[in-house]
């Protein structure tokens, strides 16, 4: 039986692991490599390094922990952030990345999603989506540029674009749930589940055990990511397995 | 020395770094000259199958790994690499396979999503690879495709995707095929490979 994924995400700028509550006021937490190796010892599903890195320069830097990472780590990981052409894509992924995830780039530039999917497979093209509730509730929004920038485009619909272009999954992300610890955004994960077949994985939002269990629960996502809660050494992963499991919920322990 | 068969497609630099873990020596090379030197073959894959095995065929590997085949010489196929050893594939059109297993490749009729994407528990034969994994053991897929119409005797392990049964290790002869990824499988993935570089001849 597939089991549901427990997904930690480090944030990653110049080089060192950061989290942000609503993407503003980032605070230092530590080596990305080192933790990926924590992560994968505590029996962590899956990783994702988000480069919020800023400038051109240090896309190097991502590339060496990406390297060393995959030297020390034995289990899929995906590189998101400051991704913007295919090359850059075949640049991570040789490097040892097993996925890539796509956002704002993908905004601008649709025909990313569809030539990393053709020159590299469906698999390796993750869209991650930063969506907000439009103010009159008729539907959410996609978000770029860390939330500053609203697109005015209806999410659901740029959901099933990127996968008809061939994203292999899809990373979403509550703008209105994220740094809350209210838990994920349910009606916004369920809606994304009925408009696409492809695997969903729940961002922004998780403050507790129950979150996780219950974005399970409600067949809301297939996989389940989180920073802060894991940063801080609030929950291990470890912790989270062991929860699902006695609820029920099919996890690798 | 192993070889790990580079034909432009796959997370190569994987299979190298977990094979580097278990301590042995490895090369990465798409001359089949040098390939031929090594003393097993692994042939990893990821994308889709019509791109993988016409860049194979477009390096003449397909003429090695069949050569390996007749030779003896102990192969792993990876995913795709699995895939590319049986007869054909439905995929984006319909593309010959090597043939080595017998059976077709076809997609995922579920209502769960796909590709299948994560750990699935690994059930195995009564043979000694079992003994090597852990009681329990999980394995990362990820794939929207997967063997049908195989010989059942071919099949050495296998995971459930909702009500199929999805073929997840194949073991014939001299030759070894897994559908998920050993390289991306923690510990039992990590002694699936173990197995095939020490005791798989």
């Amino acid at each position: 039986m597939i089991t549901k994924r427990i997904i930690p995400c480090l944030d990653v700028k110049d080089g060192k692991v950061v989290k942000g509550i609503n993407f503003v006021g980032l605070k230092e937490v530590g080596d990305p490599v080192s933790l990926a190796r924590e992560y994968y010892e505590q029996g962590a599903d899956e990783l994702v390094f988000l480069d919020i890195t800023a400038t051109h320069e240090h896309r190097d830097t991502m590339v060496h922990i990406v390297e060393k990472t995959a030297e020390q780590v034995f289990m899929p990981f995906t590189v998101g952030g400051g991704i913007r052409t295919a090359e850059d894509i075949r640049r991570i992924l040789r490097a040892g990345a097993d996925k890539v995830s796509l956002n704002s780039a993908a905004v601008r530039n649709p025909d990313l999603i569809s030539e990393g999917a053709s020159q590299f497979g469906d698999q390796c093209i993750v869209l991650a989506v930063d969506g907000r509730m439009r103010s009159d509730g008729s539907g959410w929004n996609t978000v770029i540029s860390g939330g500053r920038i609203d697109t005015g485009m209806d999410a659901i619909e740029w959901i099933r674009e990127g996968v008809r272009r061939g994203a292999g999954e899809i990373l979403l992300t509550s703008m209105d749930a994220d740094g809350t610890k209210k838990g994920y955004d349910l009606p916004f994960l369920k809606a994304v589940r009925k408009a696409v077949n492809v695997p969903v994985i729940a961002s922004g939002g998780c403050g507790s055990l129950e979150h996780f269990y219950e974005v399970f629960e409600e067949d809301a996502a297939d996989a389940a990511l989180a920073a802060s809660l894991f940063h801080y050494g609030e929950l291990t992963v470890g912790d989270v397995k062991r929860y699902l499991h006695e609820k029920g919920v099919p996890v690798r322990l | 020395m192993i070889g790990i068969v580079d034909y432009g497609m796959g997370n190569l630099r994987s299979v190298e770094n977990a094979l580097k873990a278990l301590q042995a020596e490895a090369l990465i090379s798409d001359d089949p000259a040098v390939l031929s030197k090594c003393e097993k073959i692994i042939l990893p894959g990821v994308g889709a199958f019509g791109d993988c095995i016409d860049n194979l065929k477009k390096r003449g590997l397909d003429t090695f790994v069949r050569q390996c085949i007749e030779k003896e010489v102990p192969l792993l196929g990876i995913c795709v690499g699995m895939q590319m050893l049986f007869e054909e594939s439905e995929e984006k059109g319909r593309h010959e396979g090597i043939g080595y297993f017998k059976g077709r490749i076809v997609r995922f009729q579920t209502d769960l999503p796909v590709p299948q994407i994560g750990w699935n528990e690994l059930e195995l034969k009564d043979i000694p690879l079992k003994s090597r994994l852990s009681e329990k053991p999980f394995v990362y897929y990820v794939h929207s495709y997967h063997a049908a119409g195989y010989e059942e005797n071919d099949l050495a392990g296998w995971s459930f995707y909702g009500d199929v049964r999805v073929p997840g290790l194949f073991m014939r002869g001299h030759v070894m095929a897994a559908q998920f990824h050993p390289e991306k499988s923690a510990a039992d993935g990590l002694s699936v490979l173990n197995y095939f570089l020490r005791e798989f001849v």
